[in-house]
């Protein structure tokens, strides 16, 4: 019972001496508008229990101030023997692209705004439209290289649409290849990175904290994948399309001048849900599950499929799969 | 310590009065740097948005112009280097023009990183105590390191000796330690730079261990160039040479300058040339960003290729630069060695300015072609942090010309002689 209190009057008292270490907490520093209490916000990491809530509490003022929602923040962490990995059909896709639109329903990416042209559409999931192959027999002698013309298959980086827009989807002689964060096992983004606010969690889920990131872009740069998107400009986020159940490592409202991406939409998946994107997909092309459970959907494609993943040649050990039936 | 105080205030007594002339060029640095400043205001309310840089191409102008700087910061070694340890007297008395460059190059290196960062309010993350550094894995603590100590490194050397000249006391032996690792430093901060770019697997047009080597070659070819070109502007425009003044800048010393611009200038275009080889004959899928580079690249029927003219005007430049070094009429004319210079600096800021940094990105790694073009606020940024650098080396190069030319020396000093090692 003593030892309880008095814990409790520690934790108090500490609560007290972090508080009072920013006076003035609400105070804004104009121009880039942050209050001191933000701009002494300690790393992820480095937060006790308390600072996490006293932080939530901070944002759910926020953005109730800036967008008039109530939202409800989770800072859930993640559970042992847990580690998730995705396996997605190319055979099945059909590039309808809805899985685009219900991640950024989800996970609240900025949108482009009618009046505001600075403020710009972010997805975090890119389908590219590969022709299923090309063949053009060249002239014999005509090309000093490979004198035999042009013959293009198989899953090109290079050669591909992104901004595809016909009619109907599936094009006959298309294959589509959706792209998004491979939550790599070893990520070259987290490596390079100089101050950790971009990391790989237990469950393999590389997160970053927003209040952390410095905004340098070195993990756009090292990232093979092209998965991390920039908030050049503040978000855009009408009030009726925000998702109010967030996590703090994922989909809350980001701002200006930080790093963002997939998290294999871990505000649901730490729930017990699937990623927002398994859902939407009208074909069933995505599977999701934990990669240590033998009964998992992930683990059986890799049992009975041949899967193969992105480049793989550069060691990033990405733990998303590619497979066809 | 009195004598210390006494110092720094007429060094700024010194920078801040000059003729009629040195007020007018103080004045129009000071505008651009006024208009960069209202621009970054902007910069700063809306984010990077006002800027060209975005997802596609996620580095522009401010990473390409201190990629640049770096190496100019690094080039001062080039000066050092034969003073101190070859001894060779006709660069005793430029040393500190380079190890100033140096200080004025740094001051650009960091605010263009500065600049560059989406939260500057938050660049305290990246130091230990006040952050979390992810050192050693992450080669950009690695460059804070190195870009600082080396901007200490050339605060500390002609800062030391300049106020020992000023109090007419030899300096102690110290300082040659420091001189010796100001050597082997300015080598690592560009190497360090270089290895930014060459460690990024996901990038190949960067990803190639000639990098760094190609790096610190083209810098003691635009160091060197920069310095001839200043060193003939500082000749004519103070006392130096003139009739009665202790300070000198021989024709021979601005000869020897560009003789190692000739050598690094050859060895650059080498390394240029390995490179192109490697890509161009092994012709993987590695070629694109090259090929963007110098010919443009198709996709699905539309050209994309806005640097094209840049990079090839960038390597006539380097070229009829090496040729105008080479032969010792065109070098020791110094109508055309001026012109080899200009060329010279210009081609490589372009060479491994925009022309290593955006073609890095294009076509991203999934293939999509996007093209960078800076807007009317980022030049005007870009052109204040160059104004922002050459206002504190004027200032810093106004206070050594004086005080090395025995202008202003200490009261208690006066009587006293130059001491022999300055
Ligand atoms: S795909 Fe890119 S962002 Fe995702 S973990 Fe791998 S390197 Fe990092
Ligand atoms: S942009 Fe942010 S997350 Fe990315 S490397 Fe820089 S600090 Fe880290």
């Amino acid at each position: 019972m003593v030892d309880e209190s008095r814990r409790d009057f520690l934790k108090k008292a500490a609560a007290g001496a972090t508080a009072a270490v920013i006076p003035f907490a609400n105070v804004r520093i104009p121009v880039i508008d942050v209050t001191l209490e933000e701009f002494f916000q300690k790393h992820y990491k480095e937060m006790s229990d308390d600072d996490k809530k006293r932080v939530i509490e901070r944002l759910k003022k926020e953005y109730k101030e800036k967008y008039g929602i109530d939202a409800e923040i989770k800072t859930t962490p993640p559970k042992e023997g847990v580690v998730w990995g995705y396996a997605l059909n190319i055979q099945k896709c059909i590039g309808c692209r809805r899985c685009v639109y219900a991640c950024m329903r989800e996970n609240n990416q900025s949108r482009a705004s009618p009046k505001d042209p600075t403020k710009s559409e972010i997805q975090w999931i890119r389908v590219l439209e590969i022709e299923k192959f090309k063949i053009h027999p060249g002239e014999e002698g005509k090309d000093f290289r490979t004198r035999f013309g042009e013959i293009i298959a198989g899953v090109n980086l290079e050669e591909n649409e992104h901004y595809y827009n016909p009619e109907h989807v599936p094009e006959e002689d298309k294959f589509y290849v959706p792209i998004q964060c491979q939550q790599c096992e070893r990520p070259p983004c987290v490596k390079v990175c100089p101050t950790k606010a971009t990391w790989k969690e237990p469950d393999g889920i590389i997160v970053v904290d927003y209040n952390w990131c410095i905004g340098c872009r070195f993990c756009l740069a090292a990232c093979p994948y092209w998965a991390r998107r920039f908030n050049w400009s503040d978000p855009y986020l009408p009030k009726e399309e925000i998702n109010p159940k967030m996590h703090y490592l994922g989909n809350r409202i980001r701002m200006r001048g930080v790093v963002e991406k997939c998290t294999f939409c871990i505000q649901r998946t730490r729930e017990g849900r699937y990623p927002a994107c398994v859902e939407a997909c009208p074909v069933g092309a995505r599977k999701f599950g934990n990669l240590l459970d033998p009964e998992s959907d992930v683990r059986k494609v890799l049992e009975k499929k041949r899967v193969f993943r992105l480049k793989e040649e550069l060691g990033t050990q990405p733990k998303f799969f590619y497979f066809m039936d | 310590m009195s004598k210390l105080i006494d110092f720094v205030i007429t060094s700024i007594k010194v920078s801040l009065t000059g003729s009629k002339k040195y007020y007018a060029w103080l004045a129009s640095l000071l505008i651009m740097v006024l208009f960069g400043a209202f621009s970054y205001y902007y910069q700063l309310k809306y984010g990077l948005i006002i800027t060209d840089i975005r997802d596609q191409v996620s580095w522009g102008s401010y990473i390409a112009n201190f990629t640049f700087l770096v190496g100019v910061a690094a080039a001062a070694v080039m000066i050092v280097l034969p003073a101190y340890i070859y001894n060779y007297k006709e660069f005793k008395h430029i040393t500190i023009f380079g190890e100033l460059l140096a200080v004025g190059a740094l001051t650009m290196c960091l605010s263009f990183v500065l600049i560059d960062l989406g939260r500057i309010d938050r660049m305290l993350h990246i130091l230990p105590f006040t952050g979390t550094p992810n050192w050693p894995q992450s080669m950009l603590t690695w460059d804070v390191i190195v870009l600082n100590g080396y901007l200490f490194l050339n605060l500390l050397i002609p800062g030391y000796l300049l106020y020992k000249a000023y109090v007419r006391e030899p300096p102690r032996k110290w300082i040659k330690i420091f001189i010796l690792i100001s050597i082997p430093w300015a080598i690592s901060i560009h190497t360090v730079t270089a290895f930014l770019y060459g460690g990024l697997a996901a990038r190949p047009f960067w990803n190639t261990a000639v990098m760094a080597p190609r790096f610190l070659a083209s810098a003691f070819t635009a160091g060197p160039a920069l310095m001839i070109i200043i060193l003939q502007i500082v000749r004519r425009y103070t006392c130096i040479g003139k009739p009665g003044c202790k300070l000198v800048v021989t024709d021979r010393a601005l000869f020897t300058l560009a003789h190692i611009a000739l050598i690094s200038m050859l060895v650059n275009l080498f390394f240029l040339g390995s490179e192109i080889y490697t890509v161009g004959y092994a012709a993987t899928s590695h070629l694109a960003p090259l090929k963007y580079l110098f010919f443009g690249l198709e996709h699905n029927g539309v050209h994309y290729g806005k640097l094209q003219p840049y990079m090839w005007a960038a390597i006539t430049m380097e070229i009829i630069a090496a040729i105008l070094l080479l032969f010792p009429k065109t070098r020791k004319n110094f109508t055309t060695l001026n012109i080899a210079c200009i060329f010279a600096f210009l081609g490589i800021w372009t060479e491994k300015g925009m022309g290593l940094i955006i073609p890095g990105f294009i076509p991203t790694p999934i293939g999509e072609i996007w093209e960078y073009y800076p807007t009317l606020m980022e030049i005007m940024i870009t052109l204040a942090v160059w104004a922002l650098g050459f206002l504190v080396y004027t200032l810093l190069l106004k206070v050594a010309i004086a005080i090395e030319a025995e202008e202003v020396v200490h009261p208690s000093a006066k009587d006293k002689e130059m001491p022999e090692a300055h």
